[in-house]
């Protein structure tokens, strides 16, 4: 008996007449496409994108030139060389980030002990000529400043939970 | 209308086109007639790869081509020109000549089969006895352009696409033409006109239902001979590259790229010839249509007809391949040879035996 329904079903192209009501049914349903330029995708405070030197609100530079960010870089993308400052403080003289290296695991944020370095939500930059990988002082001091709003109400909105 | 348009050319020029002899006349509109099939069926089967790719998307919850143009309707123009600016790259092993005409070998039989379709019930471009015959063998020649494209690439995954389509397309012809004996046998003519003709008379009268079996199989082999998923063995991108076109490039690859969709639009179209009943309407018998002046012309037959049917298998088309993953070669040819064969002979003879009796649906087949 069971053999004469599985004759019926083969040649009634059971099977295939199922199969084809799924793709019939997903036709029908609205895309989920996200058209990206135009749209985007919700983005954490916490998202870990291009880097940042920051500054305290009177322009002083955070950094303390401590290298525990370069200590704790797993990939060994930051290179840093300190010297005492005119002030008599320890700066930094140097302060690189080299973007191919860097895996953006946010360590160095995390390790920072006056939050100095930031890792940015900003995911959308490029370069255009060789050399452009490396993110000197100067840089990450000038993206810092350009997004300062963002980042300082970014580090408000986490900071409850550090 | 046609007075009007006659009324827009000068009198100096009918009087040069009645100078010319029948002949001249009848080659003149004969041209005429072929280019605006062919210009029709290239458009067609442009705007059907960007119909593919937008029903697929949507299948797959995708929304498909909408960058080119508005809804991305400029995305088969783009294709076109993208391909047309690209070297034809024949390879140095390669045997030249036939590398070359090989995508033409395909294409051509795919388009001259329009020469017998009836478009509508006074339009075709040649109406001659056995059309049925002549379409049976030109979709059979097309399996030719594969061969020798396989061949002259010298390439051991191009013979082996073009071996598997050979094989193929040999087996489901078979199935097909047995289909089409039954075709034969309900409208008791080779001529495509007198098909359309014997199945007018609404939907009840299509040979869809009395030769519902040979229909299936007709489709189905209709797919498997365009080399179309889920029977794409001939390309199998994942064993075999491309098959028999993996050495093709720019307009030697648009010319095999077309020759598949217009075969495509072709058995669409056939299908829709054999067993949807042509450019028939399916409301034939519905008179009370008739007495509301803005549904009268859902009665009347004609080319909308034929392009709404033939656009549906064009839909069944892509909706089998968003749908069935690839067969694997031997169960396409026990389906070919051990299924479709027996079972479009056997019906052949329920067809005969049905129609003798005059049961049913089947009495007056073959009239």
């Amino acid at each position: 008996m069971s053999r004469i329904t599985s004759y019926i079903k083969t040649f009634a192209l059971w099977e295939l007449l199922k199969g084809l009501s799924v793709t019939m049914r997903n036709f029908f349903r609205k895309s989920v496409t996200l058209e990206y330029p135009e749209e985007k995708t919700p983005q954490s405070s916490r998202f870990r994108g291009l880097h940042a030197l920051r500054r305290y609100p009177n322009g002083e530079e955070r950094c303390i030139a401590c290298k525990l960010c370069e200590a704790v870089c797993p990939a060994l993308a930051i290179t840093i060389e300190s010297d005492v400052s005119q002030d008599g403080t320890r700066r930094t003289t140097r302060y690189d980030i080299d973007l191919f290296k860097c895996i953006y695991c946010g360590f160095c944020e995390e390790a920072c002990p006056v939050d100095a370095i930031v890792e940015t939500r900003l995911h959308e930059y490029h370069m255009e000529a060789p050399g452009e990988n490396i993110m000197t002082k100067d840089k990450l001091l000038a993206v810092g400043e350009k997004y300062d709003a963002m980042i300082s109400a970014d580090k408000a909105a986490d900071a409850k939970y550090r | 209308m046609a007075e009007f348009f006659a009324s827009l050319v000068p009198q100096f020029a009918w009087d040069i086109w009645n100078w010319f002899p029948p002949l001249v006349h009848y080659l003149v509109i004969t041209l005429f007639k072929i280019l605006v099939v062919m210009i029709s069926v290239i458009l067609i089967v442009a705007f059907s790869t960007y119909f593919e790719r937008k029903v697929i998307g949507s299948m797959q919850a995708r929304v498909g081509p909408n960058r080119v143009g508005p809804l991305g309707l400029g995305q088969p123009i783009a294709d076109v020109i993208k391909l047309l600016i690209k070297e034809v790259i024949v390879p140095s092993q390669s045997s030249k000549f036939l590398f070359v005409i090989a995508p033409l070998l395909t294409l051509i039989p795919a388009l001259a089969a329009w020469a017998v379709m009836p478009l509508n019930s006074d339009f075709v471009i040649a109406d001659i006895n056995a059309g049925l015959l002549y379409v049976l063998a030109l979709t059979s020649v097309g399996v030719y352009g594969v061969i020798l494209a396989g061949w002259a690439t010298n390439s051991k995954y191009a013979l082996l696409g073009a071996m598997r389509s050979a094989a193929q397309i040999v087996a489901y012809e078979i199935a097909m033409g047995f289909a089409l004996v039954g075709v034969l046998m309900a409208g008791g003519s080779l001529n495509l006109g007198d098909i359309v003709e014997a199945q007018a008379g609404g939907v009840s009268q299509w040979f869809l239902l009395p030769l519902f079996p040979l229909f299936v199989v007709y489709w189905i082999s209709g797919v498997a001979e365009t080399n179309r998923a889920p029977f794409d063995v001939a390309e199998g991108e994942s064993e075999i590259v491309a098959g028999f076109h993996v050495e093709y490039s720019g307009v030697a690859f648009a010319l095999f790229f077309l020759a598949e969709y217009a075969n495509m639009v072709l058995i669409s179209t056939l299908t829709a010839i054999f067993f949807l009943g042509g450019w028939a309407s399916p409301f034939e018998g519905w008179t009370f249509l008739n007495d509301i002046s803005f549904l009268s012309w859902l009665t009347v037959g004609g080319l909308h007809w034929l392009f709404l049917k033939m656009c549906f298998f064009m839909y069944t088309f892509f909706w089998l391949r968003a749908t069935f993953p690839r067969y694997r070669y031997d169960q396409i040819m026990r389906l070919g040879w051990k299924v479709f064969i027996p079972v479009t002979i056997v019906w052949i003879a329920v067809e005969g035996a049905m129609a003798w009796f005059q049961v049913g649906p089947w009495s007056g087949l073959g009239a």
